[in-house]
Parts: C-alpha cells; structure tokens; sequence
C-alpha cells in the first residue's frame, strides 16, 4: 500500500544519475560533425569600433567561418524586452536591449565583437588572436552619481543621459508623517550584490536538421519556452519547427533566465548558414563578462518614528547601477524598493529611483533580485533607531509587525508581477519568538560579556524580512498514466536542482495513488510540453505544483469513472491504490491503471463523444499575485578584532513558505541560500576599476564561500497556509539569500562594539580588509 | 601551428584506451570528449573549483590542470568507476542520495572523488576535518552542510 508523500522527506528520484555521473547537461551533446564557437569580446569597457578584419582567422587550418555583426544582415537585432516596465504613473523608462554583436560601439569588457566557428574549440580560440579590432576608447560610465551628472560619457547617447529608468511610489504621506515624528534618522547606505556564479556555466548546442526541417537547440536557460517562441520568430519558423531543451542544468540563480544572450541567438542562425551543429560553452572567466551580474544601490533613506520605536514612515531615493543595458525592466529595483517594507507596518512611505545605463554588464535577477537591498535597508534604519531610542533590537522589530489579523495586507504600491503588493497571509510574531529562542537571545549578553573576559568577541544578530514568491502569470503540466502503469508528468519550467523531479512525482504519486519512482518528471523539453513562463520569482513549486496537482486530480476522477463503468458501481465505492482501482473492502476486485490507460485508447470500438481517449489531463494555474513567504534569522559571531578574522558560531533560520511539499528539499533550498547570503555579506565583491575593468574575474580571486565559511544551520518552520493556491504553498527558493547583510553588519558592530567608536556599518559586503580600512579611517578622524 | 600529436595508453576504470592526441589537450576534455566519459565536469579550468577532480593512481587530482598527454601509462578512475559492479552505490553515494547532498548536482562528481579518496585514508575524522578536506571544491547549491553530513555518515558506515 502506498503512503501518502505530500510533506515528507522523500529522497530524490533524479539523484542516482548525478550522483553516478549519467545525467545530461548540455556540454556532454555530442554530435556527428559537431562545430564550435569561440567569440572574441571586447577588452574595454566603452568604445566606439572603427575596424574589424577577421580574414586572417579564415586563414587557419580548421576554421570553418567567422561573423561580425555587418554580416549579419536584418538577423542583427536588439533582443526583445523581457519584462516591461510596471504600470506605475509617472514612470520613465528607456529601453536598450543587447545586441547579438556589437556593431557601433561596444559599452561593457566581454561585449561580443566576432564569433568564430572551427573544428574544435582549440582551434576556436586560437582564432580569435588572429583577429584585428580597431578601437577607439571612450570614457567610462561606472561611479552611478558620476554617471548622472552633466559632462558624463554616455553609455546610449540618443537618450541624451544614462537615466535608464525612473520611479516614484508613495503610499500615505510621508513630509506630514515625518512633521509629527518624535526622530527621524537619514543614513545613506550602499549595498552590492554579486554574481550568481552556477559551477556549470552557460551553453547553447544549436542543430539544423535540414531533412527533418526541424532547430533543435540545448540550453542552460531557466525559461526553454520563452526562448522556443523568441528564436522562432528571429529565425523565421514555425514554433513547432524550434524544440529547446534544457536538460539537467548545473544551477541557474537567475541569470540563466536572461535571455536572449548573443550566443542564445547566434549559434542557431549559424548552424543553419553552415548546416551542421554547433556548440558553444562559455568558460569561466568569460563568465565574468558575458553572464548577467546584480550589482549595487545607493540608498538616500529616512525613517521617521514614535518615540515608542512605532514607525511612522520612511522615505528612500536609491541609484540602481542598470548595466549596459536594460532588458529585464525593473524587476531589480521595484523589488527592493517593495521587499523594504518587510514585515512591518509603514503608514507612509515615499521612495524613488533611478536605474542607472553604466558601462559594466547587465544586471538582471539573481537569487533574491534587489530583495537584498532593500532589506538592507530597513533593517539597519530599524538598528539605528533602536539605538537612539534605547531599545531592543528584537523588541523594536516586533513593536512593527503586521499583525496576524491584517491579512491580507495591502501595501497599496504596484509590485514586479504588476499587481498592488498585498501580503496574502502570515503570522509573523512566533517566528520572532523562535529565532530568539533558537539563537540563545536572552542568554547571550551573558555569554556576550563572560566570553570578553576571556579576550573573546562575539556578537548577535537578528533580521527579519518576507519574500515576494510565486508570481504568475501560470504554469501548466499534463499528466498521463502509461500502459505500462507508471506516470508521467511534463511541465514547461526549466529546473537547475531544486528537486522538480521528486517534488512533482510527490504530488502526482499521491492523486494517483502510485509509488514516488514509478512517477517519471520531465521539465524543461518544449516537445514534452508546449506551454509556460519558467523558473524564477521562487515559483516553480507554487504555480507548476498546483499545476500538476490539478491534473493529477483530473486523471484521478478519470480513472474512478472508467473502473466505475468497468465494475458497474458508484466512484464512490472505489478505491484508487498502489498502481490500481479496487472495490472497497473486496481489494482482489481490482483494476490496473495501466490497463485502464490502455482501454482507454482501444484499438476498435468507439470512444464515446466528449471523452478523451487516453488516461491523461493538461491543466493549468495561474494564481491572482505572488504569494509571501516571511521569515528571521539569527546569527552568533566571534570576531577577531587585530584581524577581522570572522568566525559563525551559530545560524538560525525560521521560515513560513506555506505548506510544504518536502521538507528535506526545502531545508536544502534554505542551506543553499544562506550559503549565498554569507557569500554576498562578507567574501563576495566584484571590484572594478574607474574604466570598468572587472580585477577579480577569477574564482582565485572571487571568493565563493567553501565548506570552512559556512556553518552548520538550525532550521525551524511554521505554517501559514496561502489563500491563493489549492495547495497553500509559498515559494521557498530566494528565502535563505535575503537578510545575511544586516545580520552582518549587526553582529559585527556588536562584536567589536563598535557603536561606542562611533562607527556604523552601512555598505555590504563587508570584508576583513574593508573593515580595517573603515574603523582605520574611524580612528584617524 | 605545427600539430603535435602523441599516442597515449592509460587505463579509466579499468578499461585500457590506446588514443592518438594532440599534446595540449587537457586531460579533463580527454576524459569528456574524446573517451565520452562525461561525468567528470569542467567548472572553472583554472583549479579553483574542483568539480573535474579524478583519481590518477589513487590520488584526487584536478583534471583540467593536466594534460592528457601526463596521464600516459597511469591509472584514472572517475565517477563512472565509483558505484559497485552491481550498479549499488559506494557508501558514499549512497549517504549523499540519503542525506540530501546534492541539488544541481554538478560539483557532485568532483565532491564524491575527493571525498572517496579522503575517506579511504580517514576513516574516523572530524567534522572540522571533513570541511577541511572537502573545502577545496565549490558547491553553490547545498551550502555544504548535507554533504558534510553525508560524509560523516559514510564514514560510520564504511568503519562498520
């Protein structure tokens, strides 16, 4: 007999091909006569091109053909815009999208120029030293205020400034909130988060199969739908000409879903030029240049509040360092300016930015997309103001908390799915409780001031924040019973780890009453399934979940009313178990669902009008507005005060995502996330020079937190259900990335207490060497 | 450019190959592409990362960091070699499936070698060894620690 799944630790059915090296990802496509691409990329930041002369790279042995963006003709197009501008009054956007290559002027280092095509990727690259490129250097845009003051270069000079967008949201009045305030504290604050860094790297594997008519391209993308529809068009075919396939997918974190990149468009329209297949595997320092960052804000930001620490309101002007181009709108900064106001009642709140064209890469989304920033933000106001008013970090955050009957609460500003930012539910003030309890906050000034006797310092800290999750617009998956009893299940989302295989087989196994690894998962393939947005936004669980929930249910009431007709009894007699339909109380009456499956698509006879032949349904969910997960962390340091060495002594994350599928597969998505968090708080930066060179672009240099920087974590959940899916579940993807900067900067300041010099912490991400230099400069003034 | 080819003979998993190669060929791009033993990933070619770690002759190395031409006359065992004859898992395979060590799953082929290998001569050690040992290779997904649960487990296992 079949136990229900839903909510268990139920090991991964997609496990034994990664772990005994079996599993597809896209560098392991080999193909017969199988080209490669290797792509010269511009050496500076900002220039405009005068020359390019390829023809010496023609000339050796091995390579087949080399384009430059002349030589493409009308296929040369700026990408499409990805996601358009929130419908807020009064927004300025200008839209700049990428270029396949750059034609008159290049605006970041690793801005394609050529792409040469050889016989092997040596012979590639080796090409790409034949190539002669005549530049002519133009000054820089990186420092953003620089970049918005008269006499600055300009990175797109019809536009006539680098304002790449500009946007105010206000809700109450902040001026007459602030007139009344007991304290009103202004900080200026700055916060970068950095690249997503996947261990696989991009790849695209592009085959023209002229016989067949029919592109079939591999790729590292966490959308295979919206690329299929994209490159349909710019090739001139038919949708059902192009079948993408993004097979296993070394971890994405959110660039992978920007598209299109240059390589994404140019290795399909060279493979039909030269009728033979063609990869293209980005290496890493290419990485660096050619992949999507998130990068930095600069917030100018208040808080007004009662004496008794209430907050009245706050107000935010922020610069957000846009990149080079702009093809993912806003999604950045309209989620740091809505993921701000956190758990927290703000009657009143006034903030404006403006996304700012910059000669670096584009940014777009990366595991928390501008959560982080804003989070940032509001929780050091919060520390601040605690301070002045003399009271307990803690106690000032829960002072402010939505309570549990405001729901849903509407923070009456428009949000990145366009939809007014309501929080659907929550219950926020327990998962305070058990975070102080988890963390030891009673005890610890105790613990704090024996461990300084012994020349220890330690330091706390404490954030809470929420998380936007599982926005729309919808996701779909069709569900079938095969002959063979076992059940497949296709959705249209990409996956890049986050357990899909096993998660959907739960929800599926559980309807249909069959084993978890008798449920065979497909993501990813646009031949398997036709439809869908993809994976991002924290919401492959929540809308393509529900989506195999409701077609799961479909083929349940499928399957009942066929083995009703077969046993001439009620669906209600029946009992739908371990692979099969029985009576109830006579289990020897039974039949299989694969047999039913297979009488359902006879060979003769007739399928009476209005049923399907088949044991199958394709459903589909789109959910109202994103769903909001919450969560505190907590974190108990020890410093080292001469060199700034950081050690973590204990980390407590408590979450609410909602209802949860698999709790094992959660705890990973949490563990992996605060992994980044640490990452982007305390090693992680990307430094560029004033001409916008990237000095770090290796993992020597770049420094990903390794088993010794992260800790082992204590985990706790509560559950509060979403109104806004059958299932009540809350995305869970992002969570773990969002609060690690002030939980830093909060427990460094207390560590080396540094409140009583004065200094406050206001920039991530902090370092050993940044916090000589700040309490250095501390001391000189 | 002159080519400059070598025959090589070597032994992957206890199978002998006899291949022709270009002298600066990788070793990491021999593996995946010329013997299509793709298992063995390819992360950052510059040694950071540790995904394309193999064992030559016993002893974790990184692929990328070699040419295929050194690895003549040696001994390679990859992440193909690593789950018994039967198909059943080494313990440690076995402990990451159980304890949830893996979720995109790329690094796991260079994690699994060193650690098999680390184990094989650390059959008691500590968590703070195991990190140590295992902080060479870069996972962006797990934040490590049911990976080092994992080892810790197998390591109980494995001393029976």
């Amino acid at each position: 007999m079949s136990t229900r799944s839903f909510g268990e630790p139920v090991k991964r059915n997609e496990d034994r091909r990664l772990l005994t090296g079996q599993a597809l990802f896209v560098d392991d496509i080999e193909l017969p006569g199988m080209l490669h691409a290797a792509f010269l990329r511009s050496q500076v930041a900002h220039a405009r091109i005068k020359n390019i002369d390829y023809s010496r790279a023609l000339q050796r042995p091995g390579v087949v053909a080399a384009y430059a963006a002349g030589d493409l003709g009308e296929y040369w197009q700026p990408g499409p815009i990805l996601v358009l501008p929130p419908p807020i009054e009064g927004i300025v956007f200008h839209e700049r999208t990428q270029v396949p290559l750059a034609k008159d002027k290049v605006r970041h280092v690793g801005e394609p120029l050529v792409i040469v095509i050889a016989e092997n990727r040596y012979i590639a690259e080796d090409a790409l030293d034949d190539i002669d490129v005549e530049l002519e250097p133009l000054a820089a845009v990186v420092d953003l205020e620089q970049g918005l003051s008269p006499g600055s270069a300009l990175v797109h000079e019809d536009i006539g400034s680098n304002v790449s967008a500009w946007v105010r949201q206000t809700r109450g009045n902040y001026a007459a909130a602030a007139a009344k305030a007991d304290l009103v504290i202004k900080r200026r604050f700055g916060y970068e988060h950095g690249i997503s860094s996947p261990i696989e790297t991009r790849g695209v594997v592009a085959q023209w199969d002229i016989r067949a008519n029919q592109m079939t391209i591999w790729d590292t993308t966490q959308a295979p739908v919206f690329v299929r529809n994209g490159l349909a068009g710019m090739l001139g075919l038919n949708e059902r000409q192009v079948r993408v396939i993004a097979p296993f997918v070394g971890g994405g974190f959110g660039p992978k879903i920007m598209m299109f990149y240059p390589e994404e468009v140019l290795l399909p329209w060279v493979s039909m030029k030269l009728n033979r297949p063609i990869k293209w595997i980005e290496d890493r320092l290419e990485h660096f240049f050619a992949t999507t960052h998130e990068r930095g804000q600069i917030h100018d930001a208040e808080i007004a509040l009662a004496s008794d620490g209430r907050i009245l309101g706050i107000k935010d002007v922020f610069l957000h360092d846009g990149g080079a181009y702009d093809p993912y709108g806003l999604t950045v900064p309209i989620n740091s300016q809505c993921t701000l106001l956190g758990p927290y009642v703000v009657p009143n709140y006034d903030s404006t930015f403006t996304q700012v064209f910059t000669n670096l890469p584009t940014v777009t989304p990366y595991r928390g997309a501008g959560r982080q920033h804003g989070v940032f933000v509001m929780e050091r106001l919060l520390d601040f103001a605690a301070h002045e008013l003399n009271i307990d970090p803690a106690e000032i955050r829960r002072r402010n908390l939505i309570p549990p009957d405001a729901f849903p609460y509407n923070n009456e500003i428009i949000y990145q799915d366009f939809e007014v930012l309501e929080y659907d539910s929550g219950n926020y003030e327990p998962l305070l409780d058990m975070a102080l309890d988890m963390i030891g906050y009673g005890k610890f000034r105790e613990q704090q001031a024996t461990a300084r006797l012994q020349g220890r310092h330690l330091g706390i800290g404490v954030a809470c924040y929420v998380e936007g999750t599982g926005i729309g617009p919808y996701e779909g998956a069709k569900v079938q019973v095969q002959g063979n009893g076992k059940v497949s299940v296709a959705t249209g989302i990409g996956t890049q780890g986050q357990g899909h295989f096993t998660v959907f087989a739960q929800i599926a196994a559980d309807q249909l009453g069959v084993a978890i690894t008798d449920v065979d998962v497909v993501t990813g393939d646009t031949d398997q399934f036709y439809w869908g947005a993809g994976t991002f936004a924290s919401r492959g669980a929540v809308v393509a979940g529900n989506a195999v929930n409701e077609a799961a249910r479909v083929v349940r009431k499928k399957a009942l009313k066929l083995a009703s007709d077969l046993f001439e009894c009620s669906e209600d007699d029946l009992v739908i178990d371990d692979g099969k339909v029985s009576i109830v109380g006579i289990p020897e009456k039974f039949v299989k669902l694969g047999d039913l499956a297979n009488q359902a698509n006879p060979m003769r006879g007739a399928v009476e009008p209005g049923t399907e032949p088949g044991l199958e349904s394709t459903q589909y969910f789109g959910p109202r507005m994103g769903a909001t997960a919450n969560g505190v962390h907590a974190m108990i340091i020890e410093m080292d005060p001469g060199t700034f060495d950081l050690k973590i002594l204990k980390y407590v994350v408590v979450h609410d995502c909602g209802t949860v599928i698999n709790p094992m597969i959660l705890a990973g998505q949490i563990h992996g996330g605060v992994a980044q968090g640490i990452g982007n708080a305390f090693y992680e930066k990307l430094v560029f020079d004033d001409q916008g060179q990237l000095l770090n672009a290796s993992l020597a240099d770049y420094l990903l937190p390794t088993a010794l920087e992260v800790p082992r974590m204590e985990l706790a959940h509560t559950v509060t259900k979403s109104p806004l899916n059958p299932m009540g579940i809350k995305g869970a993807g992002e969570a773990g990335a969002i609060p690690g900067g002030p939980l830093f900067a909060q427990a460094i300041e207390d560590a080396l207490d540094l409140k009583s010099r004065s200094i406050e912490l206001l920039e991530i991400p902090l370092s050993p060497s940044r916090l000589f230099e700040l309490t250095r400069k501390a001391t000189q003034t | 450019m002159e080519i400059d080819e070598h025959e090589i003979m070597l032994s992957v998993n206890g199978v002998s190959y006899k291949r022709r190669v270009e002298s600066r060929l990788l070793l990491s791009d021999f593996l995946r592409h010329d013997l299509a033993l793709a298992g063995t990933h390819v992360g950052c070619e510059h040694g950071v990362c540790g995904a394309c770690t193999i064992l030559l002759d016993g002893q974790p190395i990184r692929s990328c960091l070699m040419l295929a031409v050194q690895a003549n006359a040696r001994e390679i065992s990859t992440i193909e070699g690593l789950a018994n004859k039967d198909g059943s898992y080494h313990p440690l395979q076995q402990a990451m499936h159980d304890h949830h060590g893996l979720q995109c799953g790329y690094c796991t082929p260079g994690i699994l070698m060193t650690m098999t290998a680390f184990l094989d001569e650390n059959a008691s050690s500590s968590e703070d060894e195991i990190r140590e040992a295992l902080s060479g290779n870069l996972c962006r997904c797990t934040g490590y620690q049911n990976i080092v649960d994992a080892v810790l487990i197998a390591a109980e296992r494995m001393r029976g």
